[in-house]
């Protein structure tokens, strides 16, 4: 899928709550081997919401961010879409909270995406195609996530909050989203059933028949129509549900450690979902120069991935001038808590035990 | 916890800090106020919105330990009187510091943060809380 | 056009002069047993059985309440109480100024009978708090604070106190000892009052170490939760010794108000309206604060006495703190603060305060006070706060010769 006229980025942010759990607190709780586990998912610990962070406030904190590096105002914005898989209501619009708190309502377009840890990549082709065809100026694409896993389920030690917001329009560019393309099947690894507060999923099944078959066949089918191959990106950013995955999925289609490394931030802060890649990428774009080339893909169960080719400009080096943190600062803010405070702040016990 | 449309008429001035100025006498008020109590009758029907700009500092603080039951899960947090950059004060949440570290005159930025909600089922009330930033 | 102060002089002087020819109050704490209407009608009772009355004699009742409706899930309790105290035909009233709802029901009171529209006024103030639990009976102390900006955001009303605390704490150097002594000396006079919800002393330790409520107030810096109710009973001057043998003159009234919200004063630990209404009430007794004997405050935090008895006149602004912890507002100090034991330790119920308050001045100056009787007082002043600052009213008593 290439655009039709040239689209991109005009601003990113992205926001991680401070608070953070270690693998060994979760195991200790549930009689594991906590470090264990950890260093099996090479996750060292994991973000965790305080009581009053969810999707919207995520979103909008990076919305926000992202709009002062755009140096836009909240009357340019013609469309927002969050992508995520814990918005805050099942039914009542994420987008529109996040529209009214950067006082872009009313006129504007928004809704929610749900495509498990993939939705914030969807927001992303929806804005590029509405640029491109000249439909709206500026839209917002956001992918944020406070993803939870059922207490003692594996999942607990990765499933973590943050997300990242992209202003996609056309003119003054800070990074060209130059192709992308999408791989979608019918594959169950990983659900949750309506009126579900935890997701199952597949265990195992989880990675070859779903993550790897769809981030390799996605990136690949980017490579095929873009006519290029690992060796023309210099950076690439793939979802990152543990340390293990996204490293394995590089090194298969051919990338080296480095050229990954700067996106990978899965480590101190577990598995953001469809915060993930938006999150990698401007982790990526925060050290990049002008000329750059990055690969991404993202992946969400259920399944599907997409990919994108992207080329930092010149205007990158605009972006220091705004007083907006960088990633690694955001990272770099963090306070441990106990698996008991975790437990309080992510509702699993609550005062007066309702 | 409020009933929905009495915390949705306020939701522009919660959510980004909208208040109010007197265009007789140019005084701003936040929160908003429909008379200016300056100019009171001749300011009628002549007070205007204005967004702040979300950076203050501290007045005077406290730690609460006993809150009211929808905030229990934030116990102990801190409750602060801010003076905004434009002259105004309001009272706010302060997140991501801790008590020792709070003082009178620390600089302060808004962020929106779920303030609460109708009941366990009902609507979800965000807002500005602040947090510390450098300058 | 007549300055505020004159035209006052010239009303009052209008008005008829009103004493209080009989008082009566339950005890104050966790009365399980009584409902809101037995204990309006047990404080109004006692009250006309004071002043000598058979009770249809009584012209009108006002009755100060904060809040029924949500704390007992009845409105409409001004007849409720006059129905139960056997006067169903006599016109009734509720007033309600938070906190202040007592104190304001004896100003409307007053009102009624100095302008010659009653001779037989009844002023009751009742509060039944502990039908609810204790933690929504706080919430509903905090329903008198602005719920849309100051409540909603997680304030509780202990901890706008605790900001102005805070604010005097660092402005003047009051310290939490200083804040202590309000707790002990009032706990101190509450020992020598049966009526009160807490009769006994503690130690300053106890009280700097106790469970913090909202830094820096702790546990006891604040006043308790409780059921009670006072009752005055008011006539014209001229005909209150055919009543009661040491009936009592209200000398001066003055009520005040300031903004709403704590955050919108520019002086965060001076209650405006406080000093408002003392201007007035110091104007219209034709005295100031240096001839008060002795006051009742509303201490409903530690702090808020030692703010009170700045923006009262007693001391300059900032020194009520040394001066509590000087003794200087001990019982036998020259100006006694709270000798009741107050709201801290005398009890709260919230809408009756003010008649709490008033019981005590009247017993203090016909030096019907037993054990916690000041030296022959002349002068008593009252004050009544609603919410945080938002009104607040103030009474001068004399006595009666």
């Amino acid at each position: 899928m290439k655009p039709k006229e040239e689209v991109g980025i005009k601003g990113y942010a992205g926001y991680v709550p401070k608070y953070r759990i270690k693998p060994k607190d979760i195991g200790e709780v549930w009689g594991e081997d906590g470090e264990v586990m950890g260093r099996g998912l090479k996750i060292e610990s994991k973000s965790v919401p305080a009581p009053d962070e969810d999707v919207v406030t995520i979103s909008t904190q990076a919305a926000k961010w992202a709009m002062q590096r755009a140096d836009i105002d909240s009357d340019e914005i013609d469309a927002i879409y969050v992508g995520s898989e814990s918005h805050p209501y099942a039914v009542k619009p994420t987008a529109t909270i996040v529209a009214a708190s950067l006082a872009a309502t009313p006129h504007l377009t928004a809704a929610d995406y749900e495509f498990a840890c993939k939705a914030g990549t969807a927001a992303f082709q929806t804005c590029m195609g509405l640029v491109s065809s000249g439909m709206i100026t500026n839209g917002i694409a956001i992918g944020a996530d406070t993803s939870q896993g059922a207490p003692g389920d594996a999942l607990e030690y990765s499933t973590a909050a943050g997300g990242a917001a992209y202003i996609i329009g056309a003119g003054d560019l800070l990074a060209k989203l130059k192709h992308t393309c999408s791989y979608t099947t019918d594959t169950p690894d990983f659900w949750r059933r309506e009126g579900k507060k935890y997701p199952e999923h597949g265990g195992r099944f989880t990675g070859k028949p779903a993550y790897f078959k769809h981030v390799t066949n996605c990136t690949n089918k980017l490579f095929e129509e873009t006519g290029k191959g690992p060796e023309d990106f210099d950076y690439a950013v793939f979802h990152q549900p543990n340390g293990k995955f996204p490293r394995k999925a590089a090194k298969k289609i051919g990338f080296s450690q480095e050229q990954i490394e700067p996106g990978l931030l899965v480590t101190r802060i577990g598995n953001t979902y469809s915060g993930a890649v938006p999150l990698g990428l401007a982790a990526t774009l925060d050290q990049a120069d002008p000329g750059d080339n990055i690969l991404v893909t993202g992946y969400g169960s259920g399944a599907g991935s997409d990919s994108f080719d992207i080329e930092v400009t010149k205007n990158i080096k605009k972006i220091k001038d705004h007083k907006v943190p960088t990633i690694k600062e955001i990272i770099s803010e963090e306070e441990f808590i106990s698996y008991s405070i975790y437990a309080k702040f992510r509702e699993k016990i609550s005062a007066g035990g309702e | 916890m409020m009933p929905i449309p009495r915390f949705w008429r306020e939701i522009k001035q919660r959510y980004k800090g909208i208040g109010s100025v007197c265009k007789n006498c140019e005084k701003m008020y936040f929160p908003p106020r429909k008379i200016c109590p300056e100019c009171r009758r001749e300011s009628f029907q002549n007070m205007e919105p204005v967004e702040l700009d979300g950076r203050g500092e501290v007045v005077t603080y406290t730690e609460i330990h006993e809150p009211h039951t929808e905030f229990d899960k934030h116990s102990p947090y801190i409750m602060a009187i801010v003076e905004m950059k434009e002259g105004v004060r309001l009272t706010g949440h302060l997140v991501n510091v801790d008590l020792e570290d709070v003082e009178s005159g620390m600089k302060v930025e808004a962020t929106m943060r779920k303030l609460g909600e109708e009941s366990r089922d009902g609507m979800i009330y965000y807002g500005y809380k602040f947090w510390p930033v450098d300058e | 056009m007549l300055s505020s102060e004159k035209r006052y002089l010239l009303e009052v002087s209008d008005l008829r002069d009103v004493a209080i020819i009989g008082v009566g109050e339950t005890r104050l704490g966790e009365l399980w047993d009584k409902s809101l209407r037995e204990l309006g009608i047990e404080a109004g009772l006692k009250a006309l059985k004071d002043a000598g009355l058979k009770g249809d004699e009584v012209e009108k009742l006002y009755v100060g309440n904060m809040s029924a409706g949500k704390l007992i899930d009845q409105e409409h309790i001004a007849p409720l109480i006059a129905d139960y105290a056997g006067i169903s035909e006599v016109p009734s009233t509720r007033v309600e100024s938070g906190s202040a709802s007592g104190g304001i029901a004896l100003a409307e009171g007053f009102k009624a009978v100095a302008s010659g529209m009653e001779d037989i006024v009844v002023v009751g103030g009742a509060e039944k708090m502990t039908d609810v639990g204790e933690q929504e009976a706080k919430d509903i102390l905090s329903s008198t604070a602005d719920q849309e900006w100051e409540t909603v955001f997680g304030a509780t009303f202990v901890s706008l106190y605790a900001m102005m605390a805070r604010y005097h704490m660092e402005k003047y150097g009051t310290t939490k000892d200083q804040l202590a002594q309000v707790a002990v000396k009032n706990h101190s006079n509450a020992a020598k009052n049966p009526n009160a919800q807490f009769p006994r002393e503690i130690k300053k330790e106890f009280v700097k170490n106790a469970p913090m409520v909202a830094d820096p107030l702790g546990m006891f810096d604040c006043a308790p939760i409780s059921d009670g109710a006072a009752s005055v009973v008011l006539c014209p001057a001229e005909r209150a010794e055919s009543f009661h043998g040491k009936p009592v003159k209200i000398a001066g009234i003055g009520q005040g108000g300031d903004y709403m919200s704590v955050h919108e004063r520019k002086h965060i630990c001076t209650m405006k309206a406080t000093e408002r209404a003392a201007k007035k009430a110091y104007s219209r007794a034709g005295i100031g604060p240096r001839d008060i004997d002795f006051a009742e405050v509303h201490d409903n935090y530690t702090i808020t006495e030692i703010m009170s008895i700045e923006d009262l006149g007693f001391f300059k602004k900032g020194e009520g703190g040394k001066a509590t912890e000087e003794g200087k507002t001990d019982i036998n100090s020259h100006i006694p603060i709270n000798t009741s034991g107050g709201l801290k330790a005398k009890g709260r119920p919230v809408g009756a305060v003010g008649l709490n308050q008033a019981v005590e001045a009247v017993l203090q100056l016909r030096e019907d006070a037993g054990e916690r009787q000041v030296n022959e007082p002349r002068y008593g002043l009252i004050h009544n706060i609603g919410g945080t600052g938002a009104s607040s009213i103030v009474h001068i008593l004399k006595r009666w010769s």
